[in-house]
């Protein structure tokens, strides 16, 4: 259903939509200030929301400032997504104890909690999707987050202010939530007051509204709203030309602008722990000698490490500049083969969280700049065009 | 954004896998039989607890395992018309270790069959080659097992099998009974013993001496990458057409399902869109060093 | 029984020689049968004859003094065999013994080199052709020096 203006939440709006979810038995997941960053924890009240803060973010900085109004939502992501939520990095699949029968994650999962997501940006709501695709949508499908995505209630909100770092407006994935939510707010802060505009995205949103102290929504705050989104699409803090980005990245494995990332690149895996569309896994079996019970964890894995990819003899991808390769050809190109989609939704966070500050979209933009169709094309002949042949 | 290029793999039929609620929980098997091949390679026979037989297409896989110990992808190297599951196992490390180890009575964790089969039928009116080095063998057999069950609906059938020595040949005393039942084997070691009447060299050098008609041949191969790729050269030299040719591509796995990201070959993952795959498919990507 | 005549007509080996050529050659070969276990030829000894087989099986061999002899390389029917006759010291690297029972001609190989001395035209020609099955049977030991099916971890990269 397509998700339509119904109205407008003042705080005290906001706050009895908090209790309402509470009370509903959900629990409410939202940003809240911890060690310095944005980072998702348990929100009771509106008061654990970041108010009056704001986030500068570029190549390997990140950094929180104290805005001069009481925005709620001031900021944009941080370097959690709701992967840490919904696809958790340490996952229980099985556990046997000796004399017993073995159990899929007998104690059960701890934390079959209805999960309302409660601030949740446009980038990641593409992210949330992405996922949806991956883990649910597939011959074989992972059941703890689909469980998890069952029980789970989107409360979406725009962006004001794009940091250095966001790109979503390049990838189609912002910075307006279009739909994947039960609610959207756009929050608004001028001299009529502090208030949210809301859309609906759900019946479920819609059944949640009609149990709110919702206000009409008038003209100045359409457009109000409009102009939010007007104001962060014009801000953007970088851009990613993805016009046959498939192609291109399928036709230069051998770029020398590989090796040139490669002299940079420290494979942290940094990357992949912040992407949210990241689901790279590793399963892990653990023994415990006191009562000989043994376990079999799924847990976050990279890409990035050397032995990721490998046959008896060695690894397939020794290299850093293999690795980088590979997650970048992945997320940007080999993602549209397997599921229809990009990898990627110009979240900026393995910009902002790369030690090494290196930029997807720079080494893109680099790659495109000196292809192998391109040098072709502008004619230079024998060596120059063979070097970047495979 | 165009749509992607449609792909060969997407084109050959898949057995349909039995779903599971959970893909990462396993079944339980014991293991009925246990025969040592050579000295590092083992075929366990295994029947399923649950007393339901795994049937699958020649060619797929099992995530095979203990757990405490972990799991590895396996070929099936049984017969697909027998209710008991075979797995011929080497020992390259700490899991595969463990599996070789395993005595009659024990029990293992089998998740599966997954993966694409290799699909011999579609060689039916013609002539088949089947190029199998070391343990390449093992994924190989059931393909054998069937082709011997339709003989009639094939032409010439040939196995050219390479192994590093007459000791590390699999499934010795089965390759007289499969010559006597019309299968041309030819056999060829790295370097042979004293006493040893075979042949002494690569396995490529075997196909143009393969007794079949190369326009009207399907070859199925597999052992390692580079033998492989030589092999296949050899094949298109001698007349095979490059779609006909069908490689079982190998890469670590630790779901077999398509969810761990770690067998990825570009866009393709090995254990749901091959591990069989024609070679067309593959060429562009083996050039590619470190995909 | 074919004549060596009609076999250097047929071979792939002398594909491309003129008649004259093959006439020339065809002087200096004789047919040579050999049972099963005899050897051709043995490790050492004054390499003299360029073989082509005609039926059969030849295992090349070395000898390890743990575990007797090691076949190397075995030589099919119409593959050719030997070529330390065309380079000095002239002598044999490895022991040549027939597996099954073999019908082989034999070139002698002071008279081959002898015509080739004479008429470097088809000095060269041969020459090309032993280059080809050399280059061939190095390409082939290097890819088994890589022991693909050997010891994991063992492969060098």
């Amino acid at each position: 259903m397509a998700s339509a203006v119904v109205g407008v939440l003042d705080v005290g709006g906001l706050v009895a939509l908090l209790d309402l979810l509470r009370g509903d038995g959900w629990t409410v997941i939202g940003p809240t200030v911890q060690d310095g960053v944005i980072a998702q924890a348990e929100i009771q009240s509106l008061d654990e929301l970041p108010r009056g803060v704001g986030d500068e973010q570029d190549g390997a900085h990140y950094r929180l400032r104290d805005r001069d109004d009481a925005a709620l939502f001031g900021y944009v992501v941080g370097p959690q997504s709701w992967k840490s939520v919904l696809f958790p990095a340490h996952e229980l699949l099985r556990r046997v104890r000796p004399g017993t029968e073995p159990s899929p994650d007998a104690e059960g999962d701890p934390e079959r909690r209805r999960l309302a997501l409660f601030g949740v940006r446009s980038c990641d709501l593409h992210a949330i999707a992405v996922h949806d695709r991956v883990l649910t949508d597939r011959a074989h499908v992972d059941p703890h987050y689909s469980a998890r995505r069952e029980q789970t209630l989107i409360v979406a909100v725009s962006c004001s202010e794009p940091a250095g770092t966001c790109f979503c407006s390049s990838m189609g994935t912002g910075p307006d939530p279009e739909e994947g939510f039960d609610l959207a707010l756009t929050e608004l802060l001028d001299d009529r007051g502090q208030r949210f505009v809301v859309r609906t995205g759900t019946a479920r949103g819609t059944a949640l509204w009609e149990r709110l102290p919702g206000l009409p929504a008038n003209e100045t705050d359409l457009a109000g709203a409009a102009v939010v989104v007007d104001t962060a699409v014009s801000r953007m803090g970088r851009q990613l030309d993805t016009e046959g980005i498939r192609e291109l990245l399928y036709a230069n494995p051998d770029h020398p602008q590989w090796e040139d990332v490669a002299s940079r690149c420290l494979a942290c895996s940094n990357c992949t722990l912040v992407c949210p569309t990241c689901f790279c896994t590793s399963v892990e079996d653990r023994t415990d000698l006191a009562d000989g019970s043994s376990e079999r964890w799924r847990v976050w894995d990279s890409c990035f490490t050397s032995e990721f990819s490998h046959l008896h003899g060695g690894s397939v991808r020794p290299t850093t500049r293999a690795r980088y390769r590979q997650w970048a050809t992945h997320k940007l190109a080999s993602w549209w083969d397997q599921f229809g989609s990009s990898g990627c939704v110009g979240c900026g966070r393995c910009i902002a969280w790369c030690p090494a500050t290196i930029d997807i979209t720079a080494e893109v933009a680099a790659i495109r700049a000196t292809s192998a169709p391109s040098l072709v094309a502008s004619g230079t002949p024998g060596e120059g065009s063979d070097a970047y042949h495979r | 954004m165009e749509s992607p290029v449609p792909r060969l793999v997407d084109q050959m039929p898949r057995p349909a896998s039995t779903p599971a609620l959970d893909p990462m929980t396993p079944r339980q098997a014991r293991v009925v039989d246990r025969r040592q091949e050579t000295t590092d390679t083992v075929t366990l026979s295994l029947d399923p607890l649950d007393g339901l037989p795994l049937t699958f297409a020649p060619g797929q896989f099992t995530m095979l395992g203990l757990l405490g110990v972990g799991e590895v992808p396996i070929s099936i190297s049984g017969d697909p018309a027998d209710p008991l599951l075979l797995q011929t196992i080497r020992d390259v490390g700490g899991v595969t270790h463990a599996l070789t180890e395993a005595q009659v009575g024990d029990l293992l964790d089998v998740r599966g069959p997954y993966g694409t089969g290799w699909n011999v039928q579609d060689g039916r009116g013609g002539d088949v080659v089947l190029v199998a080095g070391g343990i390449g063998l093992a994924p190989l057999r059931p393909v054998v097992l069937r082709l011997l069950a339709d003989r009639n609906d094939y032409g010439n059938v040939v196995v050219l099998y390479g192994a590093r020595s007459p000791d590390d040949q699999l499934y010795r005393d089965e390759l007289a009974l499969w010559r006597s039942r019309g299968i041309d084997v030819q056999t060829i070691v790295d370097h042979g013993r004293s006493g040893w009447p075979g042949r002494v060299g690569l396995v490529t050098t075997l196909v143009p001496r393969a007794d079949v008609d190369p326009s009207r041949t399907l070859a199925l191969v597999c052992g390692p990458e580079v033998m492989m790729r030589y092999v296949t050269r050899s094949m298109i030299d001698f007349g095979v057409a490059p779609e006909r040719i069908r490689w079982s591509m190998e890469r670590s796995m630790k779901c077999g399902v398509g969810l761990c990201g770690h067998c990825q070959l570009r866009e393709f993952f090995v254990c749901v869109d091959g591990p069989v795959f024609d070679y067309p498919t593959l060429s562009p990507l083996l050039a590619i060093r470190e995909m | 029984m074919r004549t060596i005549d009609e076999l250097l007509h047929e071979h792939p080996f002398f594909v491309g020689l003129d008649d004259d050529a093959l006439t020339l050659i065809s002087g200096c070969a004789t047919n040579h049968h050999f049972r099963a276990g005899e050897y051709l030829f043995r490790e050492g000894d004054p390499a003299d004859t360029f073989f082509v087989v005609r039926h059969g099986l030849v295992a090349i061999e070395t000898h390890n003094p743990v575990g007797g002899p090691i076949t190397i390389d075995t030589v099919d029917d119409s593959e050719v065999l030997g070529w330390s006759w065309l380079i000095p010291p002239y002598r044999w690297q490895f022991d040549a013994r027939a597996v099954e029972a073999t019908r082989a001609v034999g070139f002698d190989g002071a008279c081959l080199r002898g015509k080739c001395d004479a008429d470097p035209e088809l000095g060269y020609a041969l020459m090309q052709r032993v280059a080809q099955v050399m280059f061939a049977r190095l390409q082939a030991a290097r890819v088994r020096l890589l022991d693909l099916y050997g010891v994991p971890g063992a492969t060098p990269r």
